[in-house]
């Protein structure tokens, strides 16, 4: 760990000496091999096994699910389990409270979080290193502790069992993040466009507005379908905080299925699925560009 | 600590890394300068965010706090106020060998999950740069439908894979001969139990440290390497030399986001478990939810929780000062 620090601009082993050099291309970090191909695609059938069995469980009949000897593959697939999931109170409605939820949790978060981020990113102000350390730190507390106090003060004020309330305490958690991510997008749009613009003739506004919102629309994408992925499968903090089952979430109305005696495996995998899929939609729309969001500026100094 | 002291004028990695800076001439984090130090814009512009966070996060943190020191329970609850007890919910959660039991098995969860899931992931992630185009986007794209899924999924699938009865683990176990898995119920003992709740909690953390780190590693110029491997070093020494320092501040990142994680692992067991995880199954997070909602004891549930925020922010430093440097440097 400790002589990890070596500055990377001296090439580690360098100290070996030039007759080490005869013995190069040896082999070269480059080409690709068919052993790490193999090898990684048994890792990816490891990785999607769990997945692959939820859908097939999912296609299942009944009889076939409840079975000593489970196939592997579709031998009768049926759509009998999506028929009853669908069919199970508040399915519609929890769908329709997800959305609302969501959106408004979006919306406000993004607003507000690409305002914040380009005062962040761009200009120096006092108390800019505060706001980054308050951002990084409120990053740090587990949703986990933030319940207790999220549920008095919506009891509090009222607002327990209201989407509103709910739409609340999610900005808790999806804010800090997306304004920690768009910052890093901001950031990588070179300010030399700006600089070029200001000296054009454009105010700062008026360079924001026409040179990095552009440049960051799909940044803004990206952190919008991320905020929106995790306001979505969110359960906890719904389930304490709404009680009647016409205003539940998604997630609640999935949940529901388990705690009932003996679980249906069946129209539970059904009803994953259905939960999943808009979100596994939008990510496979996003592929790795969280990742890059997240740790923008990190390597390339 | 003092290894992350790179010296001043170096950027976050210690050295100039990529070619982005290499033709340009050092220059300060923000070039323009306003002629007016006090403008307004940026206020303006932080403002909204800073008053819904105090709205969101501030309030209910000191919230937190004031209820921890107060004794807040159902009749409390109902008239919306509680009495100051000062230290005593502290006292009677430090005082308890039972908290001290639940700290020491979160501490080891955690440990054994983060080490899990970056040893893995690194492994995946040095994998993924060796494997043939498609290959590759195969793999990708199954970590990104895992990554996809939704916790309460992710939970729903897991149980049914080690469901008691037609759980396919137990079918592939005893197929393997092992007739002990003939119908074994995997959270009768906790010790198992855990093995199930850390494989599905390190299975869902593996897409976004491998991703993030594969990322990186796209991001380590390819002569640095290549030097390196002339020069005679082997793929552990170039790994360890060369690539690892380079995605030191990466690795701080996503280390201790996994310690943040799952030192705050709630769902995974209290959803596993169906509601009513029995007590050697609490983490600390578990504990202070049940003591509060299940209990009623809210005082006491918020002392944990505050205990538990200290504890994170305690082992967080190193995180916090690689992160604030990734806010300040730009």
């Amino acid at each position: 760990m400790r002589t990890s620090t070596t500055a990377p601009t001296t090439p580690a082993g360098s100290a070996l000496g030039p007759a080490r050099r005869r013995r190069r291309r040896r082999r070269l970090s480059g080409g690709p091999s068919t052993v790490a191909t193999v090898a990684g695609l048994l890792v990816a059938a490891v990785m999607a096994f769990p997945v692959y069995w939820m859908v097939l469980t999912a296609f299942k009949p009944g009889v076939d699910i409840l079975t000593y000897s489970p196939r592997f593959l579709p031998t009768s697939p049926t759509l009998a389990n999506f028929r009853d999931a669908l069919g199970r109170p508040n399915f519609w409605s929890s769908v329709g409270n997800s959305l609302v939820v969501t959106l408004a949790t979006v919306a406000i978060s993004l607003l507000v979080a690409f305002l914040a981020a380009l005062a962040v990113a761009r200009l120096p102000f006092h108390g800019r290193s505060g706001y980054i350390v308050m951002i990084i730190f409120v990053q740090m507390i587990p949703l986990t502790a933030m319940i207790i106090p999220l549920y008095l003060l919506l009891n509090n004020a009222g607002q327990t069992d209201s989407l509103i309330g709910v739409v609340v305490t999610y900005l808790a958690f999806v804010l800090p993040f997306t304004i920690w991510t768009l910052r890093g997008f901001v950031a990588n749009v070179p300010a030399d466009l700006e600089e070029a613009a200001m000296v054009d003739g454009c105010t700062r506004v008026e360079a924001f507005r026409r040179i990095v919102f552009p440049l960051v629309a799909p940044g803004l994408v990206a952190t919008s379908v991320y905020a929106f992925i995790q306001a979505w499968n969110e359960y906890i903090l719904a389930y304490v905080m709404l009680s009647s089952p016409e205003k539940q979430t998604v997630t609640v109305w999935l949940a529901s299925f388990t705690t009932q005696k003996g679980t249906e495996w069946g129209p539970l995998m059904a009803a994953s699925c259905l939960t999943a899929l808009p979100v596994v939609a939008f990510f496979l729309m996003l592929q790795g560009r969280m990742a890059s969001g997240l740790t923008a500026g990190a390597v390339k100094g | 600590m003092a290894s992350l002291d790179t010296g001043p004028t170096t950027g976050p990695l210690g050295g100039p890394v990529t070619g982005q800076s290499a033709g340009r001439p050092a220059r300060p984090p923000t070039s323009i300068r306003p002629s007016r130090r006090l403008s307004p814009l940026p206020y303006l512009l932080v403002g909204p965010s800073v008053l819904l966070l105090v709205v969101v996060l501030g309030y209910p943190m000191a919230r937190l706090v004031v209820i921890s020191l107060q004794r807040y329970r159902l009749r409390e609850l109902i008239r919306g106020s509680g009495e100051f007890v000062g230290l005593d919910n502290y006292r009677a959660v430090l005082g308890d060998p039972f908290f001290l039991s639940v700290v020491l098995r979160t501490v080891v969860f955690t440990a054994v999950a983060v080490t899990l899931t970056i040893v893995l992931s690194t492994a995946m992630a040095m994998l993924m740069r060796r494997m043939h185009g498609w290959a590759r986007i195969v793999l990708q794209s199954v970590l990104v439908l895992v990554w996809a899924m939704p916790a309460l999924v992710s939970i729903a699938v897991w149980q049914w894979l080690f469901d008691f009865d037609f759980g396919v683990a137990n079918w592939a176990l005893s197929s393997l001969g092992l007739d002990s898995f003939d119908r074994h119920n995997w959270f009768a003992d906790p010790k198992q139990g855990f093995v199930v709740i850390t494989g599905l909690v390190v299975w869902a953390a593996l897409p976004f440290v491998v991703i993030t780190l594969y990322a990186g590693i796209t991001q380590v110029p390819k002569e640095l390497e290549e030097a390196a491997t002339v020069d005679g070093a082997s793929g552990w020494l170039v790994f360890r030399h060369v690539t690892f320092p380079i995605l030191r501040p990466i690795y701080v990142i996503v280390a201790s986001l996994s310690v943040i994680w799952d030192f705050g692992v709630f769902q995974q067991v209290y959803v596993m478990l169906n509601g009513k995880p029995s007590k050697d199954y609490y983490l600390i997070g578990v504990y202070s939810f049940i003591e509060s909602f299940g209990v009623n004891d809210y005082g006491k549930g918020s002392a944990i929780a505050v205990l538990m925020v200290l504890m994170l922010l305690a082992a967080s430093v190193v995180y916090i000062r690689q992160m604030i440097r990734l806010g300040d440097v730009r």
